[in-house]
Parts: C-alpha cells; sequence; structure tokens
C-alpha cells in the first residue's frame, strides 16, 4: 500500500516536471537504457550531469567575471553546457543557454550576466527537484522501476 | 529515416553489427556514459574517451581495433572536425559528428571534412543502432567479403539507405556552388554522386597508400586543372576500382588540399597568390605526387606526412618563386665571383649550416643544442651568408629577373648590400629558434657532413650552400609546422618541372652536399625516397631543396630509432605547429620583401 503511494508519488512528482517543462522526452530514453546492469542508471546520469554542470558554470563565472567581452568563449563554455543539459533533457535550462547564446550574439554583457544567473537558478531548481525525486524513487526501490519510468 | 527496415536489418545481418567497435570520444562526461550505454545496449563494443588527443592517439596505436568513430563536434583541446580530418585520412574509418548545435552549416562542415552522419544531440539510440552501416558499406567492397552475408540481399536493403546518403551529397554539390569551385570537373563529380544511388557505386573503396600513391600520379599526370574522375581512372588502371571511387576520392582530396591551403592563407596572409585550388600553379601539382610517393618508403610516418604536405607546399610554391631569383643571383655570384671568400670565413659557415641543419630537423631534435648553435652564430656574425639569400632576390628583380639577372647581376652591389643587410640577420635566427623546439638530433652527424661537402668543393661554393641551408631551414619551418614531416616530398615532383632556371655549375655545389648527406646519414634508411629528391634537387635548383633533403634525412634517421613512437605521442602538435606557423610570414616578407 505504502509502496504503491510512494510510486504514485514519484510518478505525479515526474509527470510534473515534464508538465512545467523542466524536462523533455530525453529523460524517458534514460530510463529506457536503465536494465538490470545498470539498475541506477538514470540516477547516475543526473548527478554525473550536476557534478559536470558544475563546473562548466563555474567556467562561464569565471570567464563573466574576467573577460566578459570574450563572446566567443563565453558561447563556446555556454555550448558545451548546453550539450550538456541535452544529455538529461533538462529543456527549460537548455533554453536558459540559448538566451544566453543570443546575448552573446548581440554583445551584451549585461544581458549575458543576467541570462547566466537565469540558469544558475533554474540549474539549482532542477537540481532540487531531480534530487527529491530519485530520493523518492530510491524508496520505491528497483522492482517498482521498470513500471515508474513505463510512465 | 527508415527505422522499421534499420531494425529488420539489424535482425538479419545480427552476427556482423554485433560486436561493432565503436569508439566514442565526447569531452561531456554525461553524454559519454549515456552513448556507451546506448552503444552497449546494441551490442556494440565501446570505448570511450574525453578528449580528441587521446582518441587520436588511440587510434593510431591501435589502428584495427576500431570500425567506427563517433566524435562530438565542439572538444575543448581539439576540434572535433580537425579529428575527423586526421580519421579519415589516416584511417579510413567512417566517423560520425554529434553535436547539439544543428545547425546548418556546422552540418555542412561535418559532412565537408567527411562525416559519415551527423547527429544532433539528445542522440536516439535507435540512430546508434544504425551506425553499423557506415562499416558495413565500407566493408561490403572492401577486398575481404563478408562470408555469411548474403551481400546482394543487403545491398538491395542497404541501397534505401542512400537516400538519405544522397541527400546529403546534394548537400555537398550545394556546398560546391557556394565556393565557387567552377572547374567542370567537380560538377562532373558532384553529379555523379548525385545520380548514382547504386550501393556498389557509392561504396568506399580502401584507399592504400599505393593506391592513393597512384592516384595522385595520375592527378599530376594529367594536371591539377585537368583532372576529372575518368582520366585518372583510366591511368590508374585499377581493376574494380570505380569511377565513383575515383571521383569521391578526388573531391575528398581537394576539400582537403582546399582546407590546408586555407589554413595556409590564414598563416600567410600576404601571400595570396595561391588560390584555393590552384589548379594552374604547376609546383602545388608536384608537390602533391611527391608527397605522397614518400609516405611509400616510410610505412610509419606516411599519414603524417599526407596531411603535412599541403600546407609546406603552399608556402613552398610561393617561395620557390622567389627562391628561384635568388639562386639565379646566386650563383652567378658563386661562379664568377671571387669576392665571395672575403665575404666569409670557414667558421662562420660552420655555425649557419649548423643551424639549417638544426632547423630543418624536425620536431625530435634538443632545444639546447639549437640554441647554442644559434647563439654561437649570432655572434659571429655568421649571418651573412643567411643575409646573401635575402639579398639576392631583391638585386634580381631590380636586374629583371631570373637567369638573366644573376648574368647580369653585378656583384659589387650585391656585396653592399649584404653588408647592408647584415642587422636583418637575427630575426631570421631568432625564428627558427622557436620553430625547432623541442626536436631531438644528431648536431654531431650533421656538422661533418657540411663540413665534408666544403672541402669537396671550393671554399667559395660552402658558403654557399650554408646559405642555402639556412634558408631552407625557414622554408623548413613552414613544413614542420604545417606538422611535420612532409618536407622531403616536394623534391620528388620536381624532376619534371624545374630544371630551366639551373645553373650547371650551380648544380654540382649544390647537388653534392645533398648527396653526401644521403649517403651518410641515408644509410641507416628504410628506403632511399632521397635518391629521387637528388636529382630533383638538381632539377629544381630550388634553395629550399637542399634543406628539405637535409630535413628528410634526419626524419628518416630519426624515425629508425624513436620517431615514429614519438610522433604520435604528440598530439598536440597540430595545434602549436599552427601557431608556430606563424613564424614563416614574417620571415618570408623579410626575406623577399
Amino acid at each position: 500500500m505504502e509502496y504503491s503511494n510512494l510510486k504514485r508519488q514519484a510518478t505525479s512528482m515526474k509527470q510534473n516536471l515534464f508538465d512545467q517543462g523542466y524536462l523533455d522526452e530525453q529523460f524517458y530514453q534514460l530510463e529506457e537504457l536503465q536494465d538490470d546492469v545498470s539498475p541506477n542508471f538514470v540516477e547516475e546520469v543526473v548527478s554525473l550531469f550536476f557534478k559536470d554542470s558544475s563546473r562548466l558554470m563555474a567556467n562561464i563565472e569565471q570567464a563573466l567575471e574576467n573577460n566578459p567581452r570574450d563572446f566567443n568563449k563565453l558561447d563556446s563554455y555556454m555550448q558545451q553546457f548546453k550539450g550538456s543539459s541535452s544529455s538529461i533533457g533538462a529543456s527549460k535550462l537548455k533554453s536558459e543557454c540559448i538566451q544566453f547564446h543570443e546575448k552573446c550574439g548581440e554583445e551584451n554583457i549585461e544581458g549575458c550576466t543576467r541570462s547566466f544567473q537565469k540558469v544558475k537558478r533554474e540549474h539549482g531548481i532542477l537540481k532540487k527537484k531531480l534530487e527529491a525525486y530519485f530520493q523518492l524513487m530510491r524508496q520505491v526501490g528497483p522492482g517498482d522501476r521498470a513500471t515508474c519510468s513505463s510512465n | 529515416m527508415p527505422a522499421d527496415n534499420a531494425s529488420s536489418l539489424t535482425t538479419r545481418a545480427e552476427a556482423f553489427p554485433y560486436g561493432l567497435r565503436v569508439l566514442v570520444v565526447d569531452d561531456d562526461p554525461t553524454w559519454l556514459k549515456i552513448l556507451e550505454k546506448m552503444l552497449k545496449k546494441c551490442s556494440y563494443e565501446v570505448t570511450t574517451c574525453g578528449l580528441a588527443t587521446v582518441a587520436l592517439h588511440l587510434l593510431r596505436e591501435r589502428k584495427d581495433k576500431f570500425d567506427i568513430v563517433i566524435s562530438d563536434v565542439n572538444m575543448p583541446d581539439m576540434d572535433g572536425f580537425k579529428l575527423l580530418e586526421h580519421v579519415g585520412l589516416e584511417m579510413d574509418l567512417p566517423v560520425i559528428m554529434m553535436s547539439v548545435d544543428g545547425e546548418t552549416s556546422r552540418v555542412m562542415k561535418g559532412v565537408q571534412h567527411g562525416a559519415c552522419d551527423y547527429l544532433l544531440k539528445p542522440v536516439r539510440m535507435k540512430e546508434l543502432r544504425n551506425i553499423w552501416q557506415h562499416v558495413y558499406r565500407k566493408k561490403i567492397h572492401e577486398v575481404k567479403e563478408i562470408e555469411s552475408h548474403d551481400s546482394n540481399e543487403d545491398i538491395q536493403i542497404l541501397r534505401s539507405r542512400y537516400e538519405d546518403f544522397d541527400e546529403r551529397h546534394g548537400l555537398f554539390s550545394g556546398v560546391d556552388s557556394v565556393r565557387k569551385r567552377k572547374d567542370v570537373d567537380s560538377k562532373e563529380l558532384t553529379d555523379q554522386e548525385y545520380g548514382d544511388s547504386s550501393a556498389v557505386k557509392k561504396a568506399r573503396v580502401v584507399w592504400t597508400v599505393d593506391l592513393h600513391q597512384k592516384f595522385v600520379d595520375a592527378v599530376n599526370q594529367i594536371g591539377f586543372d585537368k583532372v576529372g574522375p575518368k582520366k585518372i581512372l583510366d591511368l590508374m588502371n585499377v581493376p574494380g576500382l570505380t569511377r565513383e571511387n575515383v571521383a569521391s576520392h578526388l573531391q575528398k582530396y581537394r576539400l582537403y588540399l582546399s582546407r590546408l591551403q586555407k589554413q595556409n592563407d590564414v598563416l600567410t596572409p600576404s601571400r595570396n597568390v595561391q588560390s584555393e585550388f590552384c589548379p594552374k600553379d604547376l609546383p602545388v601539382g608536384i608537390g602533391f605526387q611527391s608527397s605522397i610517393s614518400a609516405p611509400q618508403n616510410s610505412v610509419g610516418s606516411r599519414y603524417v606526412c599526407t596531411t603535412q604536405k599541403i600546407q609546406a607546399q603552399g608556402i613552398f610554391s610561393d617561395i620557390q618563386v622567389d627562391d628561384l631569383k635568388s639562386i639565379a643571383s646566386f650563383q652567378a655570384t658563386d661562379t664568377k665571383n671571387p669576392l665571395r671568400s672575403d665575404v666569409t670565413d670557414p667558421p662562420k659557415i660552420n655555425s649557419v649550416s649548423q643551424l639549417g641543419v638544426l632547423v630543418s630537423f624536425m620536431p625530435n631534435v634538443d632545444y639546447k643544442p639549437l640554441e647554442q648553435a644559434v647563439s654561437k652564430q649570432q655572434p659571429l656574425s655568421s649571418s651573412i651568408p643567411v643575409m646573401q639569400v635575402m639579398q639576392y632576390p631583391k638585386n634580381n628583380i631590380e636586374n629583371g629577373g631570373l637567369l638573366q639577372g644573376f648574368s647580369s647581376s653585378s656583384q659589387p652591389n650585391q656585396e653592399h648590400k649584404l653588408l647592408d643587410h647584415l642587422h636583418t640577420a637575427p630575426p631570421l635566427i631568432s625564428m627558427s629558434c622557436n620553430t625547432t623546439e623541442r626536436e631531438k638530433v644528431d648536431i654531431s652527424n650533421t656538422k661533418p657532413v657540411f663540413t665534408e661537402h666544403r672541402n669537396n668543393h671550393t671554399r667559395t661554393t660552402s658558403p654557399i650552400t650554408c646559405t642555402i641551408d639556412s634558408v631552407s631551414v625557414h622554408v623548413g619551418h613552414g613544413i614542420v609546422n604545417s606538422q611535420t614531416f612532409t618536407a622531403p616530398r616536394e623534391p620528388s615532383g620536381s624532376p619534371r618541372k624545374g630544371a630551366f632556371y639551373f645553373d650547371q655549375t650551380s648544380n654540382c655545389g649544390l647537388r653534392s652536399p645533398s648527396q653526401e648527406l644521403n649517403l651518410k646519414n641515408g644509410a641507416e634508411l628504410v628506403s632511399f625516397p632521397e635518391d629521387l629528391q637528388l636529382y630533383s634537387l638538381q632539377g629544381y635548383g630550388y634553395l629550399e631543396n637542399v634543406g628539405l633533403n637535409g630535413m628528410e634525412i634526419f626524419e628518416y634517421n630519426d624515425s629508425t630509432s624513436e620517431f615514429h613512437s614519438n610522433f604520435y605521442d604528440e598530439v598536440e602538435f597540430d595545434i602549436r605547429q599552427l601557431c608556430d606557423a606563424t613564424d614563416y610570414p614574417p620571415l618570408d616578407g623579410c626575406l623577399f620583401t
């Protein structure tokens, strides 16, 4: 009873993430990849993403501080970030990246900085949400994940 | 994209795609993990790699250990396109590019560089499941057929895939027109590719070194401006090779050349003489030919050679023109000018030659010895010989040209100018230092050679040769920079051209040193491509050739010992070389303007 309750919670949580535009179908792709060999695959990937994206963000932050006029560099950093975001289907984050890219194109430092703050915020929000989700999933247990991930 | 078809194919040819060895290159660890998982789910054997340079190293080290490469476009250490280019030319493996960036221009660039596919991130598993087709396409037409397959049937199925492929070729022809390559051949070529959807014809041939050599020979024989796939095919006369094969190879070849040329243009902005394909420029053609002839001889280094050759060439052909003149004047002084001895004295000469030698050595040289040599040289003001070379072109120009120039060249004038220009020499020298970073060479080896040949000839000649060396060194630069050891190739093509400008007397002077070099150093060589170049040297009469010969020799020497290994180890070379190459133009400028 409790299990199914937890499961339902997790499912709806995930559904919310989709509905609110945080995630896109790439996330399902990841779930499909999860199997007996790597039962925690999605979570592993997601935590890897957050680890690496934090590094990328630090890069961008530094670049913004040190040489904000080097838009090429900023853009290429953000491109990396965007590519990374696409890996877990973090669609909101991705669209913020695109905003940033545009500001870069305009050579708008202020815009870039503002846009980057948004990216950072979205990154933080997503991280929290996904952490909560995976915590729930851990409680649900491996056996039930398949059903859960089949949406 | 006919996904159903794909899955049915997969089942049918289960034995084959199973275990496909895939190398994935991406700087993004998250994607690397995902791709690895996906590919494993496809029952492929996956190797992942976070750095392009490492990937290249892996590929070179384990040449036949991969079937296909999937690479990200944006990587910090090396542009994915660059990697693609290397892999395409060196390993002839199919490469799939991927990127979040789906801009048409990016995709086009990927295709231009020879990507067999371009995937957009997020990459889907069904796309990855399907990648074996690129390997298979290639395999079908390799001599060794895959036995357990009903290939005909598979080809049929594959054919439908080609629509996809054709589209890309369509793009490609679009690119052509964008680039304003209006020569008939390329059109013919693209038409062909486009209109011909037969799987058989579309297949990739394994372009072995020999085959490529034949190809290049044919290209050169026809003349670069007149080449067409059909002509090449006829000339090559290789059974089983189709016009289509040749066409696509030609295309690849051209793109490759043009890219290098572009790079070169960037590096030497003042010398735009050569347009991209520059078909009318004979030296270029020659360069090609030679560039490939060498690879045959040096098995290990061949690929690298091919890569570099062209850049070097571009520079060369430029220089040759100038040098041509300089030589002419040179000889004049040589044969008729007793004054020479005054200007140069043996010790100076020595150091000069040293410099020359050192510089012409390629990547493996010790920095320190070089520096020593250089420093030695400067105090001695041995820059004189160098200056001579620099000087002459001017004289010649004034005198109105090549042979006439030298015959009429007023020696007193030259001398004065030499002196005048003495102070310009140091920059030259310092430049060479830059280039030769971390090379490892026997100075001892080289020195004797030079001294010897000096003995063989009159005193006067030796300074001259030395000067030549130093000049060629600089030329060598370009080559080194462009990436390594290609230099040698140039000369081999030259016999055809050339000889006109050359003067008999100087011939001896020039040739014999190089011969000696050859004999001495060449003894340990695996092969003697230099022999060819000797003649060419004679024929060419360009200053660079001497340097080139020297350079080549050393390369080969090295290659017998630790060269090969180093070679591949130093992947970052390209990058650095690019930077180094910038050294060249200024030098050029100070020489000939």
